[in-house]
């Protein structure tokens, strides 16, 4: 607000004082200049009169002389006057526009007025730095489950782009440098229901900057990264940045999974489905046999480390091996082919002919596709695994039938939403990942058995008197809940719903797969997967006291005075 | 020697003076206070607030509250005076007058402060 006023006053003082000098020459000579009344006597305008001629003659109004006509002398001052204030006035008019038309005029109050609509948020929110595609599907996705979420970036255009957007909650969005801590400021970071910041700019050293700046501001909250080099990681790190997400590590972790337990991939990538989305398919890679990898960048190497630990030696090809530097590693001569890769000749000499699996991994999309198309003519029964580097290409590769599609802004995007919107969800994840392939695929055919052709949707209920009123009551009162009574139809007690319990945490104990006979307690959390009508039909059972008296016994017991006094 | 300090000194002086000029004189006398001179002094009051515009400094922003409070005050007296003689037609009788002259003294008042704040400001400097 200083701000503003600041601007306004320093520039509108010297029009003003222009303006007023102006008006009252103009004034005090009417006043003193002798007139004519029509009876011919000296008259003299008093200061009220010539105030309100002078203010419809500088405004170009014109209402003519009043009170009475004006004599020659009368008539020559208003003469000068006319053309002394009209030109005043249009200065001063003029510098008021030029000063609303300012930009750093319309920035001073479009932050004013974003600061202001932070710091009036009653509900928890996170902050995001970076509107650009990560940042995009994270607040789509963050705002599918209600979260609220403020929008920072240094395009304007992209914040702009934010209030075009349908969104379900309304998302404040800021243009300016996120790696400046006014900035962060402004978002709200030290406002005391601020969750965390979610860095996801495309720049490195700002992503850093952002998560020292909170890390230092408000120590309290979660930070989020995203980072594209291992350097910037262990910097990050070092402070105690929460979650650093690195695009390629984490797609190199998915297709080790892949490789090692297709059950366990598909698990997982239902798990972390969108709403609405259909069941994939699961995908079998080849575990033995010759890989290619195009493009030998942070990507192609993430990738190539991941299959050397399955004892694969994938070939390379690289446009430009020195730069990546190929021929001082450790790569044997004969395993690294150099070329684009987009040609068959390069493809050839790289035996792709007899390849089970390709690694379309350069950082140009169109290269990627070429690659793919010329690979699958040469040998079609390649297993092609291609990275997607703009969202807008997102249907040539759906069109290509490449059958894993890497997407660093959606893994991403992804893994931060499992993360802030499901941490039950992130902890499971991390569980099963350690578990048998055996369980894997049971667990799959249990999950298929409770949805139908939608991915299942994830929930987490916690047992306390705002989110499982009549749970809590009942358990208060000493009566028994079981985690089996949850997971009966609270319309017909002989039907179960379609849910599976995934996790329980009591007490900060995490156990997978909890037993449907254990006795619910206060503070226990659930996390729960199953179909988006069974968790409406659940709520009733948590909330509502008489859907959760039928559960337990087969009857409503009568809840009001007089229901009681019959019942005995 | 600050040129912008001069004029401001010189506008934040004269609207004291002038305004002393309007009103000695006996109270309820028309003839002891001219319209010239509170036209006068109107003038030159708005002026020295605006000067006053953008001033971020502490003594700036005190300057500034009481040439807004000296401003305010002759308004309402010419406001009184402007009543009584256009609107309702009884003329600058003694009870008019008293109240316009008596609220001139509270711009007057108001004019004094600046003053001594632009002193004081004016001997802070000088140490």
């Amino acid at each position: 607000m200083n701000n503003i006023i600041y601007i306004f006053f320093r520039r509108m003082r010297q029009p003003l004082l222009t303006l007023v000098i102006t008006y009252s020459i103009a004034v005090l000579g009417l006043v003193l200049i002798p007139g004519q009344d029509p009876d011919g006597n000296v008259w003299h305008m008093d200061f009220f009169h010539a105030f309100y001629f002078v203010s419809y003659m500088a405004t170009t109004i014109g209402f003519g002389e009043i009170p009475h006509a004006f004599n020659e002398a009368q008539r020559m001052w208003v003469l000068v006057s006319i053309y002394a204030t009209v030109i005043v006035w249009l200065y001063a008019i003029g510098t008021l526009l030029s000063l609303f038309q300012n930009k750093s005029f319309q920035q001073a109050i479009t932050e004013r007025r974003f600061a202001n609509r932070i710091k009036h948020l009653r509900e928890p929110f996170y902050i995001v730095c970076g509107y650009g595609e990560t940042g995009s599907a994270l607040v789509s996705m963050l705002t599918e489950r209600n979260q609220n979420v403020v929008v920072i970036d240094i395009v304007s255009e992209k914040v702009q782009m934010l209030h075009l957007e349908n969104l379900r909650q309304y998302v404040p969005g800021l243009h300016g440098d996120a790696g400046r801590p006014v900035h962060l400021i402004e978002a709200g970071l030290e406002h005391p229901l601020c969750q965390g910041v979610i860095a996801v700019t495309n720049v490195n050293e700002v992503n850093l900057q952002i998560a020292l700046t909170s890390k230092l501001l408000n120590s309290g909250i979660k930070v989020i990264c995203r980072a594209d080099s291992h350097d910037v990681e262990d910097n990050m790190a070092s402070f105690g940045t929460d979650y650093i997400i690195d695009p390629f590590d984490n797609f190199a972790e998915h297709l080790a999974t892949a490789i090692e337990s297709p059950d366990l991939y598909l698990l997982n990538q239902w798990l972390v489905g969108m709403r609405h989305q259909p069941l994939s398919d699961p995908i079998y890679p080849p575990k033995k046999g010759n890989w290619i990898i195009c493009g030998y960048g942070r990507f192609g190497k993430t990738i190539c480390q991941q299959l050397r630990n399955y004892g694969i030696s994938p070939i390379i090809i690289e446009a430009a091996p020195e730069k990546t530097g190929l021929p001082d590693s450790d790569i044997p001569e004969n395993e690294w082919v150099s070329g684009r890769g987009t040609e068959a000749v390069t493809l050839e000499q790289a035996g792709v002919r007899d390849a089970v699996g390709l690694v379309a991994g350069t950082d140009n999309d169109a290269n990627n596709l070429s690659i793919i198309m010329t690979a699958k003519m040469l040998n079609p029964d390649l297993f092609v695994v291609a990275r997607n580097n703009l969202a807008d290409n997102e249907q040539l590769f759906e069109a290509i039938n490449a059958d894993l599609v890497m997407h660093p802004s959606i893994i991403i995007a992804n893994k931060i939403r499992v993360l802030l919107a499901t941490p039950l969800l992130y902890a499971f994840l991390g569980l099963a990942a350690k578990q048998s392939h055996e369980w894997a695929a049971s667990m799959v055919n249990r999950v298929r058995s409770v949805v139908k052709d939608q991915v299942p949707e994830i929930w987490e209920l916690d047992i306390n008197d705002e989110r499982a009123h009549a749970v809590n009551n009942a358990i208060l009162e000493g009566d028994k809940v079981t985690l089996a009574h949850l997971l009966v139809d609270s319309q017909q007690r002989e039907k179960r719903i379609f849910a599976i319990p995934l996790l329980l945490l009591r007490n900060g104990v995490v156990s997978p797969l909890p037993d449907e006979n254990i006795s619910l307690q206060y503070g226990d959390r659930l996390l729960m997967c199953g179909r988006l009508s069974s968790h409406y039909r659940m709520e009733w059972t948590l909330q509502n006291e008489h859907a959760l008296d039928y559960v337990r016994t087969g009857y409503s017991k009568p809840r009001s005075w007089f229901g009681q006094l019959i019942a005995k | 020697m600050n040129p912008e300090k001069v004029i401001f000194g010189f506008f934040i002086v004269l609207a004291l003076t002038l305004n002393f000029g309007f009103f000695v004189g006996d109270i309820n006398d028309p003839d002891h206070h001219h319209v010239y001179e509170l036209f006068a002094v109107v003038v030159v009051n708005v002026i020295a607030t605006i000067l006053k515009f953008g001033d971020r400094t502490q003594m700036g922003a005190v300057l500034l509250a009481t040439s807004l409070v000296a401003v305010l005050q002759l308004f309402a007296a010419a406001l009184v005076w402007t009543f009584a003689v256009h609107i309702s037609g009884t003329g600058l009788t003694p009870v008019v007058m008293a109240s316009i002259v008596s609220l001139s003294g509270g711009a007057m008042l108001a004019n004094v402060i600046s003053v001594v704040l632009l002193v004081i400001e004016t001997v802070m400097l000088r140490r």
